[in-house]
C-alpha cells in the first residue's frame, strides 16, 4: 500500500517536471546554503583549531618579570602551581649565554637554555639522535647535553655526535641527544636561538649565578577545565609576586581555542537561522503548489474516494506527495552543497569534510517541512466530498 | 425468493435551502433483488443524482432506512463509507473518469490498491477481467488513447474488478454514439446473465428498456413499471 503511493507520489512529481523543480527550488537552495555554509565554516575552524593544537594545546606559557626584589619563580613556587589540580607538570625555561669549546676550538656566546625531562614529552620537538634530559640528570645535575640539529651538523661534520664531550663554563658535558626543534611550536619562537644547547635546568640556576626561573611551561589536562585551572594557576602567581602588577605574564592557547569554538558555534547558529528562512519560504513554496495540485485533481480525488479510498489513505497520498517532493530537494541541496562545499573548501584552503550535523539538519529539515507544509493541502483533498468531487465533471 | 440485495425503506432526502426545506427525495421504497437488472429512468431534476449518491453510498439519507448487502447504512463516517464503496459497489459513470495519467491495466487495479489486493493478485484479477471486456490487447495504452467506447469498457472492468454486490451505473451510454452504446449495453446485458446485479440511471427510455426491470423518477417520487423483457 505504501509502496503503492509513493509510486503515485512519483509519478505525479514526475509528470509535470518543470512545476515539481520549481517548487523545490526553495527547499534546495535552503539546503545547499545549510551544507555548504556549516561545512566550510567547519573545516576553517577545524584548521584553525589545529593550528592551535600544534602550537601547544594544553601548555600554559608563564613568563615572570619578577618584582626588584624577586626576579623569578622558586622552586616553592613551582611546587605551589604544581599543587594546582589540573597541572600535570612543568618545563622551565632558564637561559644564558657562555663561550663553549668542542673539538679543540672555542665558539663564544653559545645559548645554553636549562631544560628537564618533561620539555620532551609535548611535542616541542623531535630527539633525532640519543634521548632527552631525564629527571635524574636534573635532581642529580648530570652534566649531560642535548643539542640542536643544526649545532651538531655545524660542529661535528660527517662523526658520531653521541658521547662527544663539550666544555661548558669549565666543566666538560658528555651529548646525549640530537633534538630538531617543531619549527611551529610556540617554544620554537620564544627559544633563545637556532643554535642552542640543552642542559639540566638545574646546572644553568648554577652556571648563571640564579636560584629563580624567569620563564616555564606547564602542562595542563585539556579534559578538565583549563578555564578553572588558568585561574587558580594566575591566583598562585598573584600570591608568588604579592599581587604586584606586571610581574608575570601568563598565555593559555586553550581559552582562545574556547572563544575560536564558541564563536563557530554562534556562526552555525546564524547559518542555521538564515537557512531556516529560505526552507520556510521553500515549504510555504511546496504547500503552494500542493494546494493548487489539489484543487487540480478534484476528479481524481472525488473518483478514488467513489472507488473505496478512505480520507486518510487520500491524506496520506498528499501527504507522501509534498514529503517526496521536499525530500527530493533536501537530497539534491545535498548533492550540491557537498560539491560547493568542496569547492569552497579547495577554494580557501581549508580540509574538508563533511559534517553529520550538516546532512541531518538538511535532510532532516527538508522532511519536516514537508510534512509540516504537505499537512493542511493534504487535509484539505481528504476532506473533500465525493459528491462534490465527482459533480465536478 | 432471492436475496434483497438493496432495500430502501421510506428514504427522504431534503436540503435546506434559505428558510425552506427541499425534498428531492420523497419517502422512497426501492428493493432490488439478487441478479436484477434495474433502470432508473428519470427526467433532469428528478432526483436521480441524489438516489444514485445514495445507493452509492456516497451520500446518505436525511430519513429512512437502507440496507445494502444485508448492512445498513447509517450513521456512517467518510471510512466506513469508503470501505462500503470499495467492497460493495461498482461505479460506472457516464464520463468514464478514467485517470489519464495511468495505463488500462493500472486504472482497473485502482479499486484493489484500497482493498488492500497484493500486486501480485491485482495484477492477475486485472488481466482476467480486462480480457472479459475484450481489451487484452490494449492493456499498457493510456486512457486518451482508447476511443469512448473502449474507455467505457475499462470503466467497467474497474468496476466488476471486486466483485460487487451491485455494479452502479449512471447514463453509462450518455458520452457515446449509438452503436457504441448498444455494444456497452449489450455488455452490460452480458454481466447480467453472468449473474450481477445492475442499477442503470438514465433519462433515455430507450436506454432504459435494456433492462429487466425499469422503475420511474418524477420528482422525488419512484414508480414501478411494468416488466418489458427479461
Amino acid at each position: 500500500m505504501l509502496k503503492e503511493i509513493f509510486r503515485m507520489s512519483w509519478h505525479n512529481i514526475t509528470q509535470n517536471k518543470i512545476r515539481s523543480f520549481l517548487t523545490i527550488l526553495g527547499i534546495l537552495i535552503g539546503v545547499t546554503s545549510i551544507i555548504t555554509l556549516i561545512t566550510i565554516v567547519q573545516g576553517a575552524i577545524d584548521e584553525i583549531q589545529a593550528k592551535m593544537d600544534s602550537l601547544g594545546s594544553g601548555t600554559v606559557m608563564i613568563q615572570a618579570y619578577g618584582t626588584p626584589l624577586k626576579s623569578g619563580l622558586t622552586n616553592t613556587d613551582i611546587e605551589s602551581l604544581l599543587s594546582v589540580n589540573g597541572v600535570l607538570g612543568f618545563s622551565p625555561t632558564i637561559s644564558t649565554t657562555i663561550d663553549v669549546w668542542h673539538n679543540g676550538t672555542i665558539s663564544e656566546d653559545v645559548a645554553i637554555d636549562g631544560k628537564n625531562e618533561e620539555y620532551y614529552k609535548h611535542g616541542n620537538g623531535t630527539i633525532v639522535m640519543g634521548r632527552g634530559i631525564t629527571a635524574y640528570d636534573t635532581e642529580n645535575r648530570n652534566r649531560v647535553c642535548v643539542i640542536q640539529l643544526s649545532l651538531a651538523k655545524e660542529w661535528f661534520p660527517g662523526e658520531m655526535v653521541i658521547g662527544k664531550t663539550i666544555m661548558i663554563n669549565g666543566a666538560s658535558y658528555v651529548i646525549i641527544g640530537v633534538i630538531e626543534l617543531d619549527k611551529n611550536s610556540f617554544s620554537y619562537m620564544y627559544s633563545s636561538s637556532d643554535e642552542s644547547i640543552m642542559v639540566p635546568y638545574t646546572n644553568v640556576m648554577i652556571i648563571s649565578g640564579s636560584s629563580n626561573i624567569p620563564a616555564l611551561d606547564l602542562y595542563i589536562d585539556t579534559n578538565g577545565n583549563t578555564e578553572k585551572i588558568g585561574d587558580e594557576i594566575e591566583q598562585k602567581l598573584n600570591e608568588a609576586f604579592n599581587d604586584k602588577d606586571d610581574s608575570y605574564s601568563i598565555i593559555q592557547l586553550d581559552t582562545l581555542i574556547d572563544m575560536i569554538k564558541s564563536m563557530q558555534k554562534m556562526m552555525e547558529y546564524l547559518l542555521i537561522g538564515i537557512a531556516s528562512i529560505s526552507i520556510l519560504v521553500g515549504g510555504i513554496g511546496i504547500m503552494n503548489m500542493m494546494l493548487v495540485s489539489v484543487s487540480e485533481r478534484t476528479m481524481e480525488i472525488g473518483l478514488r474516494k467513489a472507488l473505496g479510498a478512505t480520507p486518510i489513505m487520500i491524506q496520506i497520498q498528499f501527504l507522501a506527495e509534498s514529503v517526496v517532493l521536499s525530500l527530493l530537494g533536501g537530497l539534491i541541496g545535498l548533492i550540491l552543497g557537498t560539491l560547493l562545499s568542496i569547492l569552497g573548501c579547495l577554494a580557501i584552503g581549508v580540509p574538508f569534510a563533511l559534517s553529520s550535523t550538516a546532512i541531518i539538519l538538511g535532510v532532516g529539515s527538508s522532511a519536516l517541512a514537508g510534512i509540516v507544509f504537505g499537512y493542511t493541502p493534504a487535509r484539505k483533498a481528504s476532506l473533500l466530498n465525493p459528491i462534490d468531487a465527482l459533480r465536478r465533471i | 425468493m432471492a436475496r434483497k440485495l438493496l432495500d430502501m425503506r421510506d428514504i427522504v432526502k431534503s436540503y435546506q435551502v434559505g428558510d425552506e426545506e427541499q425534498i428531492i427525495l420523497n419517502h422512497i421504497d426501492f428493493t432490488v433483488e439478487e441478479n436484477q437488472f434495474v433502470s432508473v429512468l428519470g427526467p433532469s431534476g428528478s432526483g436521480k443524482s441524489t438516489l444514485m449518491n445514495i445507493i452509492g453510498c456516497l451520500d446518505v439519507a436525511t430519513s429512512g432506512e437502507y440496507r445494502l448487502a444485508g448492512q445498513l447504512i447509517e450513521d456512517m463516517d467518510q471510512t466506513q463509507l469508503a470501505r462500503i464503496r470499495n467492497k460493495e459497489i461498482g461505479f460506472v459513470f457516464q464520463s468514464f473518469q478514467l485517470l489519464n495519467r495511468l495505463s488500462v491495466l493500472e486504472n482497473v487495479e485502482l479499486p484493489l490498491i484500497y482493498a488492500h489486493i497484493s500486486s501480485q493478485n491485482r495484477r492477475k484479477k486485472a488481466l482476467e477481467i480486462i480480457e472479459r471486456v475484450g481489451l487484452s490487447h490494449r492493456i499498457d495504452y493510456f486512457p486518451n488513447q482508447l476511443s469512448g467506447g473502449q474507455q467505457q469498457r475499462v470503466a467497467i472492468a474497474r468496476a466488476v474488478i471486486t466483485q460487487p454486490s451491485i455494479l452502479l451505473a449512471d447514463e453509462p451510454t450518455g458520452a457515446l454514439d449509438q452503436s457504441t452504446g448498444r455494444s456497452v449495453l449489450e455488455l452490460f446485458k452480458e454481466l447480467h446473465r453472468e449473474g450481477r446485479t445492475i442499477i442503470m440511471i438514465t433519462h433515455d427510455a430507450g436506454i432504459a428498456s435494456a433492462a429487466q426491470r425499469i422503475v420511474k423518477l418524477l420528482d422525488g417520487c419512484l414508480f414501478e413499471e411494468e416488466a418489458v423483457n427479461a
